[in-house]
């Protein structure tokens, strides 16, 4: 129906030529924008709603005692569904070293809560479709576990700021827990939030991604970013380190360039690194723990990403 | 009445604590409002999600940037409780 639509304001009511640059930009640009937005709002809003039942409370008392791997996958799994803001990345740190979760478990809780996040997730559904949606899910998981796992066993435990560990975090107090209404409220708030916040950076990303649809020659993204560009992968990865607060810019983006030929692999390689390597959260996080530490973080979730691209490039 | 906005000072926390403000002054009640920036005081309310408002020494919401009519609501329950 979007589609027809689309069509129909591009094609019969601006009266431009389909197959042509400008009809083609314009047919595309429409119909994105109608179908991301539709998207945005429904997905932001349910899982605002769904992450109401998890605050970072419940979370700590899950990981409470849990043994290293299980821990790191269980971590990994509640980082999706507790609500995650890069300005309480300090206190959540602190709350969960303090009562006894290991640092490797608090870290796959810390990679994966921004990196599977709602806004991602809605923009490669829609312009990539739930396939590669469900698999940037679960390589986002995936590398979440892994690297907490790694950094766990590394046991840098002397990295983290001794203030931290001499902190005395008080109990939490029971806040009373939100009536269906009061759920509702709120995730429409935070839905209203956000697509305020990312609503120019998603048209920005799908009228740049329009254009490259209609101009730019598929020969030449294969030649820079192609299979025959073996750094092509560890480059993105860079790239995508200071773009930080425009993934919802940055996919519709890198969908237009796979679509002319960006091989996938280093594709989701970006992305991943778009979100989960990000310059403010690791400003904050040197408040909790010492440059060594944070080194080895971006170092291994970027190994991480880097391998997840080159095995996507090789099986897809 | 002693109202603490919690919050390492980021957007979000500003704009919590300007509805704080709105709320009492809609009230026209008078209470001492503290903005707690520092992170070592927040972990004691045992908060992990900012903003948080605490009204009394007791944690209201935390993890979102209230509504002028919860955070009245908030402070009508303490009256209410004080008496």
């Amino acid at each position: 129906v979007i589609k027809r639509f689309a069509d129909w304001l591009a094609f019969d009511k601006i009266g431009l030529a389909p197959k042509t640059h400008w009809g083609e930009g314009v047919d595309f640009f429409v119909y994105d924008i109608i179908k991301i937005f539709a998207l945005l709002t429904l997905i932001v809003y349910g899982v605002a709603v769904i992450r109401s039942f998890f605050p970072p409370e419940r979370a700590r008392r899950i990981l409470g005692g849990k043994r290293e791997f299980f821990g790191n996958t269980l971590a990994a799994l509640l980082g999706i569904v507790t609500p995650f803001c890069s300005c309480s990345a300090c206190p959540l740190f602190i709350g969960f070293i303090e009562s006894g979760i290991p640092l490797g478990v608090a870290m796959s809780f810390l990679i994966s809560s921004p990196t599977v996040n709602e806004v991602a997730l809605v923009m490669l559904w829609g312009l990539f479709g739930w396939k590669i949606a469900l698999l940037y899910i679960g390589t986002g998981v995936a590398i979440a576990i892994v690297a907490g796992w790694v950094l766990g066993r590394m046991h840098m435990e002397s990295q983290i700021e001794e203030y931290v560990l001499q902190m005395k975090v008080g109990n939490p107090q029971e806040i009373e827990s939100p009536s269906w209404r009061q759920r509702h409220d709120d995730a429409v708030v935070y839905t209203k939030g956000i697509l305020k916040k990312v609503g120019p950076f998603v048209l920005m990303g799908i009228a740049v991604g329009a254009a490259i649809h209609g101009w730019v020659p598929m020969p030449f993204v294969v030649r820079i970013a192609g299979p025959g560009n073996p750094f092509a992968v560890p480059i993105a990865v860079i790239l995508g380190v200071p773009m930080y607060s425009n993934a919802a810019g940055a996919i519709p983006i890198v969908q237009a360039l796979t679509a002319k030929g960006l091989p996938l692999g280093t594709a989701l390689a970006l992305m991943m690194s778009i979100v989960a390597l990000s310059l403010p959260e690791i400003i904050i996080l040197r408040r909790v723990v010492k440059w060594r530490l944070l080194g080895v973080f971006v170092a291994v979730v970027a190994a991480a990403i880097i391998v997840i691209g080159y095995l996507f490039n090789a099986v897809l | 009445m002693k109202v603490q906005v919690l919050g390492p000072g980021c957007a979000k926390c500003k704009k919590t604590y300007d509805v704080v403000v709105d709320a009492l002054r809609q009230l026209g009640e008078n209470a001492d409002v503290e903005k707690i920036d520092r992170i070592d005081e927040i972990m004691k309310f045992g908060v992990m999600m900012t903003p948080a408002v605490v009204v009394n020494g007791k944690v209201k919401c935390s993890g979102k940037i209230p509504t002028v009519a919860e955070v009245t609501n908030y402070i009508a329950t303490a009256l209410a409780e004080a008496e």
